[in-house]
């Protein structure tokens, strides 16, 4: 598919990308690009200029700091997450790469890009929330801190506003977590997903049921499906699932990933 | 934009739009029209290549950002016009049967064997995932991709 005409620029340092992407109104970031690209094939997005982040080494590598804390540059992909030593400080984060999409794409798709696309049906929005992530935001007017749960705005839309880039997520140590969820095939278009936390109590943060993720706490695994369907939730209909069956599959998807988070 | 690329140790400069893929300039600039172009939708795999080493879709690659890159594509895989062991292994397996898919699926498996020359049929499975065969030659790819592990 021919793109529409757009303007391509290489920054080399994260600066340079601030003032290309606030100099200009129709600029987009450009991460891996296996949204992006597709979506402007299909015209649903027409930037006028792409300023790519691919090669700005001030956006990748993933550290684990003495306390466990990880911290992961917003361009690191899916494959160097799961390939990463220092991830497994957080053992969730690859298993979770690891079920996105198909081998090219995790070898270009970055962490970054799929929080910062915030489709509802990502993996990694709702896994952000339930690890408890925290995201650098840089702009004009310097750093922010900005906590998982009030990062993912609306659907498409995060606190990353236009002139701004996230540049790196911070994950605090943990083991016992959990992820489930039902796609279209075996690793396809998700139409219900869940990640889950225990720390004392069960937290959990569903996907596909809203525009931005839903954390459901409970005391135990047991409590999951319940506290989800107290929630109040008003899931979306679509050709693959009806809201009623979505809501069903919410409280599936949550318990399963309740227990895996316990049993760890 | 002037874009500088190397493929199958090649090196090619053109002058390029930005908004062209990867995969139509390869196709139509290059005509190297060994990768094909299935879906469009980053779904099929049968733009798949190796940028740097690394397997691509390159229908969601644009080609100015592959300038200084080396790219390799099924039209290199082989050396002095004979088949490489793994192309001879989908020969002796049926494991074509359109071919509109195989660059793309020989691309996955020699990213995969490279990696790991003994791949279990799980992994070769996992290896080949974002590779669709709409005849539906599984099996046989899989057998094929298993005899040159072994």
């Amino acid at each position: 598919m021919l793109l529409r005409e757009v303007e391509y620029a290489k920054p080399g340092s994260v600066t340079e990308a601030l003032e290309l992407l606030a100099a200009n109104d129709g600029a987009r970031a450009l991460a891996g690009g296996q949204t992006l690209i597709n979506v402007m094939k299909a015209r649903a997005a027409s930037p006028d200029m792409l300023v790519d982040l691919n090669g700005l080494r001030e956006l990748k590598g993933i550290e684990l700091a003495g306390d466990g804390t990880l911290t992961i540059g917003a361009m690191t992909t899916y494959t160097e997450i799961m390939r990463s030593a220092e991830a497994k400080a957080r053992p969730i984060l690859g298993e979770v790469c690891a079920t996105i999409a198909d081998v090219q794409v995790r070898n270009r798709g970055t962490i970054g890009g799929n929080v910062c696309s915030n489709d509802p049906t990502n993996h990694l929005p709702p896994l952000m929330v339930a690890v408890g992530a925290t995201m650098t935001v840089l702009g004009a007017g310097g750093t922010r801190e900005v906590p998982a749960e009030e990062f993912f705005l609306g659907v498409y839309m995060t606190a990353a506003g236009p002139g701004e880039l996230l540049t790196k997520i911070s994950i605090p140590a943990g083991k016992k977590d959990g992820f489930a969820a039902v796609t279209l095939g075996a690793e396809g278009t998700c139409i219900a997903n869940a990640a889950a936390t225990v720390n004392g109590s069960v937290r959990v943060a569903l996907g596909c049921v809203d525009a931005v993720p839903v954390v459901v706490t409970a005391d135990s695994p047991d409590g999951v499906a319940d506290a989800v369907r107290a929630a109040g939730l008003e899931p979306p209909s679509d050709v693959h699932a009806s809201a009623e069956y979505r809501l069903h599959l919410a409280t599936v998807v949550a318990t399963r990933a309740a227990e895996e988070a316990a049993s760890r | 934009m002037d874009v500088s690329v190397t493929v199958n140790g090649t090196t090619y400069a053109r002058d390029v739009e930005p908004r062209k893929l990867l995969i139509h300039f390869l196709r139509d600039d290059l005509d190297l029209t060994g990768s094909h172009i299935g879906c469009d939708t980053g779904n099929c795999g049968a733009c798949s290549v190796l940028v740097d080493g690394v397997l691509v879709k390159c229908c969601m690659l644009l080609a100015v950002q592959a300038n200084g890159a080396s790219i390799e594509t099924v039209e290199g895989i082989s050396e002095n016009g004979e088949l490489t062991p793994l192309q001879q292994s989908f020969n002796e397996h049926h494991a074509l049967q359109c071919g509109y898919c195989t660059p793309g699926m020989l691309m996955s498996a020699t990213a995969l064997l490279r990696e790991n020359p003994s791949p279990s049929e799980d992994e070769i499975k996992k290896a080949l995932q974002g590779n669709i065969c709409r005849c539906t030659g599984y099996w046989n790819i899989v057998e094929a991709v298993k005899a040159v592990g072994k």
